[in-house]
């Protein structure tokens, strides 16, 4: 046999990094090549997921709403909150206000831009504490079982158990008392901290389920039996294992999250004014749906594209990290 | 006899470092609590392995080798499984009575253990280079680059060819017998003084099976280690093994020299066990084999747990259980007509 890297297959795709050529174009009539090169879990993962339009039609939205979200600047001039002019008040999308102006005559544009930063920030740090917090319970209930798995289980099937809406409402307004001093920062981490609590859960079981199966393996006891310890085997031989379920969970998390914020914002107990959020413009158009609709379509256009493409983006990831699927 | 056998014991004991024995199980007990019952899986098992020296421990599947070994490491899954009664004794020092650090830092390092499948033993998120780094990284504090060469030093000795490029592959990129080398020589990092090999060829096809059991001499003589071999495959223990311990039903029935055991098995189990290997003499004949089934762990059969099965078998065998009898200086026994088996001719 040639050795499977070398140049009988160049031609077709020399645009190819050298690696995955074996791969791409298998010679017609012969058998596909075994042996590709070295590549892990993740590695496998993307090179199928580079191969989805699906994949790369979400990550550009993604990408797109990422850069709103720190260089506002980049997509207009204007200033969001300060640039306020009455008597341009409620006009509608034209030259110079792309989506028109709102009650104070501020810019919708502008403010749609600018208010990718809050819900993405929102929603990230929510994900992320979700993931973190529900995983570190979930390995903890999985590794060491017994008593402690079933208090934790128990508490977290307490915290599954509140409707989430409700459950919200409740927690911002037990604690975003209205008066105390409006902070941008406090709010935010209000609401996340409420997404947080509420959620956990789900992550939290997904780690223990994978974290219980994982536990069985053979190398867990390999590892045991050349005398790793606990930390080392949690860390280094079972995380790495079990992470697959819920990073991709985490990725549909960030859309439902994004969506989730909107929803309390537009209940008026989310983000409030200070803060420009998709939701917080959603909430204040809710008003002038009939007179300026507008208002209330550009946002939520933002909104549902940028909830899809995460939710587009988990799904590809799961696809390619499972390898039934392939 | 066996006043013999027990003063033996004693002395060794009074020494305070028995004999330059290395490993030492004794009257070691294991049962597992389940649902249906409480299964008495080993029942006072004894045996020992010095350095340089192959101890293979030969049974039927259910007969208790393995839980043996992993008391042993230690990987007993605690429950459904508890030790009962017995000592392990590591370098005189009994292991069941260390704290928990304590046994971790053996493992490894003093004792350590190959699995039978080495694509589960082995992590598949990870190089197999990295998953052998990592024990010299976290127990020698080796540096990334060190430990790595190292790694690859490793694979040289177990005669992986290639052993630098392939040090960055993952487990499911080397065939089986290339995996159950990755394995071995995970395990022997660490230059452990025992290493436990628990059915190592059972996954692998019959050329490879004995290329890994060559291998694994080989190692051993190198490093002057004690080796158990655990297995139910009479042919692979033959060329390899120094002494043999037959187990049933969670005890030692027959201990002996590799010799003394394949000439003159002193245990009706042990010749049924050689007579029903097929042999080429005998085509076209039935295969022989030993009737019934293992008894079932929840309810040994009183006196010789063999006795149901045992051609032999006299009223005696049901109502006594009889002992580990020693029949001379390097065999062992546990039938009341052993002598009558070996002096029979």
């Amino acid at each position: 046999m040639s050795d499977p890297t070398s140049g009988s297959l160049v031609t077709t795709s020399p645009g190819e990094q050298p690696g995955l050529v074996a791969e791409a174009a298998p010679a017609p009539g012969a058998p596909p090549q075994q042996r590709d090169k070295p590549r892990g879990l993740l590695g496998d993962a993307w090179h199928d997921l580079r191969r989805k339009p699906i994949f790369w039609i979400a990550a550009t939205f993604i990408v797109l709403f990422l850069l709103m979200a720190i260089v506002p600047q980049l997509f207009t001039s204007v200033d969001p909150e300060h640039d306020s002019n009455l008597s341009r008040s409620l006009v509608g999308p034209g030259s110079t206000g792309w989506f028109g102006y709102d009650l104070q005559g501020q810019d919708i544009y502008a403010r749609t831009i600018y208010g990718a930063r809050a819900s993405i920030i929102v929603a990230v740090v929510a994900t992320l504490g979700t993931v973190l917090f529900g995983s570190l319970v979930g390995v903890i209930a999985g590794f060491w079982g017994g008593w402690l798995d079933a208090l934790l289980s128990r508490l977290a099937d307490v915290f599954f158990g509140i409707p989430f809406v409700l459950g919200a409402i409740v927690i911002l307004f037990t604690f975003n008392t209205s008066n105390s001093g409006r902070s941008t920062v406090r709010i935010t981490t209000l609401v996340i901290i409420a997404l947080v609590t509420l959620t956990w859960p789900v992550s939290m079981r997904i780690m223990r389920s994978s974290v219980l199966a994982t536990k069985q393996a053979d190398y867990i006891v390999a590892a045991r039996a050349l005398g790793a310890s606990n930390t080392r085997i949690i860390f280094k031989h079972l995380i790495p294992n079990c992470l697959a379920p819920v990073l991709v969970y985490a990725t549909i998390l960030v859309g439902a999250f994004i969506g989730a914020e909107a929803t309390l914002s537009f209940l008026g107990v989310g983000l409030q004014s200070p803060v420009i959020s998709w939701g917080v413009i959603i909430n204040e158009s809710q008003n002038y749906i009939r007179v300026a609709p507008y208002w209330l379509l550009f946002p939520a256009a933002f909104l549902v594209t940028a909830v899809l493409s995460f939710v587009m983006l988990g799904e590809a990831v799961r696809e390619a990290l499972d390898p039934k699927l392939r | 006899m066996s006043n013999v056998f027990v003063s033996e014991q004693s002395e060794a004991a009074a020494a305070g470092h028995p004999s330059g024995r290395l490993l030492e199980v004794e009257d070691l007990r294991v049962e597992f609590r389940t649902r249906d019952g409480v299964a008495k899986v080993i029942n006072g098992v004894t045996y020992h392995v010095d350095a340089g020296e192959t101890l293979a421990v030969l049974g039927e599947s259910g007969s208790g080798k393995s839980v043996t070994a992993q008391t042993i490491m230690g990987i007993l899954d605690t429950p459904p499984g508890f030790v009962t009664g017995g000592e392990i004794r590591f370098h005189g020092r009994d292991m069941l009575k260390m704290s928990a650090e304590e046994r971790r830092r053996i493992r490894g390092e003093g004792i350590a253990m190959v699995f039978q499948d080495a694509l589960s033993a082995l992590n598949p998120v990870f190089t197999v280079g990295f998953q052998i780094a990592e024990q010299f990284r976290v127990r020698r504090g080796m540096s990334r680059g060190d430990a790595k060469k190292r790694a690859a030093e490793m694979l040289d000795q177990v005669k992986i060819p290639n052993a630098k490029q392939r040090i960055n592959e993952y487990p499911h990129q080397f065939s089986g017998g290339m995996r159950q080398r990755v394995m071995i020589a995970m395990s022997l990092a660490l230059d452990p003084e025992v290493l436990i090999a628990d059915e190592p060829t059972t996954a692998l096809d019959v050329t490879v099976q004995a290329q890994i059991m060559d291998l694994l001499a080989e190692l051993q003589q190198e490093r002057q280690m004690g080796l158990i071999l655990i297995t139910h495959d009479l042919g692979v223990v033959a060329d390899v093994a120094d002494r043999i311990a037959v187990m049933y039903a969670g005890r030692i029935v027959e201990e002996a020299d590799v010799h003394e055991l394949y000439a003159k098995p002193a245990h009706p189990y042990t010749l049924g066990l050689l007579e029903s290997i097929p042999r080429i003499d005998e085509k076209g004949q039935q295969l022989r084999t030993i009737k019934g089934l293992p008894p079932s762990l929840l309810r040994i059969p009183s006196g010789c747990p063999f006795h149901p099965r045992c051609p032999m078998a006299q009223p005696v065998c049901a109502e006594k259980v009889p002992p580990l009898l020693q029949l001379g200086p390097t065999r062992a026994s546990a039938c009341h007509f052993a002598q009558d088996l070996v002096s029979r001719d």
